[in-house]
Formats: C-alpha cells, sequence, structure tokens
C-alpha cells in the first residue's frame, strides 16, 4: 500500500517537473537573416516571365536577379523629372 | 540592391490624396481600410507641411517583432510583408507600429478585427505572384511585373519617390540641391518663377 507520504513527494516531483518544463521553452524572438525570407515561402519577383505582365514596360530576363533590378532602376528614373524634362 | 523605401518630400506635397486614390484602386482596398494616408501639419497656417503616410517598411521592423504568431517576413529587396493564413489580428502590430500602418477591416460580422491588412510596396504576399488569390488578399504584385508602387507612380508632383533606397535618395538629393533650401523653396518665386534680373529696376509709370 502506497503511504500518503510517498504519494505527497511524487505529486511535488511532478509539481516540479512541470514547472521545469517551461525552461525548455524554444526560441520566439525572430531571427533576422539577410536575404532570407524567414521560412515563409514566396515568388521572387524576377522569377516570373515579364512577358506576362500586363501593361508593363520594363524588360528583365526571367530568373535574372540583376536584370530586374536594373529593370526597375531605369523605371525609378520615371520619378525624376530633371530626367524627364530637363533641367 | 539597396532595399526598397518610400521617401515624402514634404516641400512637394500638395494634399491631393492622389497616393491614397491609386492605392485603393490599384488593391482595391475596401472601405475603413487605408493602407496610405496624407497627414497635414499646421493645417491652415502659411507653410503647412503635407505628408503621405504608409508602412515605412522598417529595416527592423517593431510589427515583426512583435507579432505572436510569427506571420511577418521580409523580402530580399527589403520589402515588410505578412502571411493572412497566418494572422489572428490580434493588433499587436497596430500598438507596436510608429506609422499607423497596420489596418483592421472592421466589415465583418459584430464588428470583429478581422487579419491584419498594410500597405506591401505593391509586392503581393506568399502566394503565387500575380494569381487571383493573391490579390484578393493583399492586392497587386507590381513589382512582380516590374513596375513601382502605384502611389509614387501616380503622384503628380513626385513628392512621393518610392524605389530603390539608394536611387530615389539620389533622385531626392539632387531636387534639394537645385532648389535650396529655406524660404525660396515655396512662395511666389518657386509658384510663378523668379525675376531673370533681380538686380533690373523695374520701369518707372510717366507722370501724367
Amino acid at each position: 500500500m502506497i503511504s500518503l507520504r510517498k504519494l505527497a513527494i511524487a505529486g511535488a516531483a511532478l509539481v516540479v517537473l512541470a514547472g521545469l518544463s517551461g525552461c525548455g521553452e524554444k526560441e520566439q524572438v525572430v531571427v533576422y537573416q539577410q536575404g532570407k525570407y524567414q521560412g515563409k515561402p514566396d515568388t521572387r519577383p524576377w522569377d516570373d516571365d515579364p512577358g506576362t505582365s500586363l501593361y508593363t514596360t520594363s524588360k528583365w530576363n526571367k530568373g535574372d536577379k540583376s536584370s530586374w533590378e536594373t529593370a526597375l532602376k531605369s523605371r525609378n528614373q520615371n520619378q525624376n523629372e530633371y530626367v524627364r524634362i530637363g533641367e | 540592391m539597396a532595399r526598397m523605401k518610400f521617401l515624402c518630400d514634404a516641400e512637394r506635397c500638395i494634399e491631393c490624396n492622389g497616393c491614397v486614390t491609386a492605392c485603393k484602386q490599384e488593391n482595391e482596398v475596401p472601405w475603413g481600410v487605408n493602407r496610405r494616408r496624407v497627414v497635414t501639419l499646421n493645417d491652415g497656417i502659411p507653410g503647412e507641411k503635407s505628408m503621405s503616410v504608409a508602412c515605412m517598411h522598417c529595416s527592423d521592423a517593431p510589427c515583426m517583432a512583435v507579432c505572436p504568431v510569427d506571420c511577418f517576413y521580409r523580402t530580399d529587396e527589403g520589402v515588410v510583408l505578412h502571411d493572412k493564413d497566418m494572422c489572428i489580428g490580434c493588433g499587436y502590430c497596430f500598438y507596436a507600429c510608429p506609422f499607423g500602418a497596420p489596418q483592421f477591416p472592421q466589415a465583418g460580422a459584430f464588428g470583429m478585427r478581422g487579419k491584419m491588412d498594410k500597405c506591401t510596396f505593391c509586392a503581393g504576399g506568399p502566394e503565387p505572384d500575380n494569381s487571383k488569390e493573391e490579390f484578393a488578399k493583399y492586392g497587386s504584385n507590381r513589382l512582380a511585373q516590374g513596375k513601382l508602387p502605384a502611389c509614387a507612380e501616380m503622384c503628380s508632383t513626385k513628392a512621393l519617390l518610392g524605389g530603390d533606397g539608394d536611387v530615389i535618395a539620389d533622385i531626392f538629393r539632387q531636387r534639394a540641391l537645385t532648389r535650396g533650401k529655406g524660404s525660396e523653396v515655396w512662395g511666389w518665386g518657386t509658384a510663378y518663377g523668379k525675376p531673370d534680373h533681380p538686380q533690373q529696376q523695374a520701369p518707372k509709370e510717366a507722370k501724367s
């Protein structure tokens, strides 16, 4: 027959174990990594075919990041009135 | 490429709300949700300043840090996006954001707070680019179309610049150096042009 004392010790041990289980909590702070999407899936914009876009004047090679960046940089100059209409 | 950024030139913004309209139209944003808005300081006082504000796509975004379900992510271009399937609409990001960018639709049943909606820099979301699902949840994905955000491209005075941080910084620098600073930036001279020969005396009127 299990004595009351043993039962109390077992109960206390369970409580301690349950309390300690909180210490095993994993890191919840977002880890910022340059060039990563933090584990979230999303298509890169340069992976799209420019031909499928409507009304766009930008042209780049599908999957080529640098050509997409160049296309966007040249389009960015449309916001520069000194380029568009001169000084 | 540097990070994608917005830059609003307060000297040029005329509070026309064209950027707000462009954003609403491009992304079919519902009533009650304002991804972009124009804020005016000292309204009605000469020299008032207006500024178009939306998500600033922070390099160290507080919304990302506080999100309990970690639904945010940052793309290679520095655009802060979120996954609406993971969002629980708790509103922590709204409290954390210094710009009030996160918006919550309240048109649903019982006025409950819906999933967070914010400016995506016209870069859509996790769904396949330019798909119907992506448009329904996040709006247009103009970056994947080789375009820049509609608000910046539609700005009539080009006060709002949007795009690669280095490029728009160069545009703004050239502009600021050309126009100068201080009182000559706004006023009669800017609106109607400056006299070609400021030292020249005006012709005297003949006495009758």
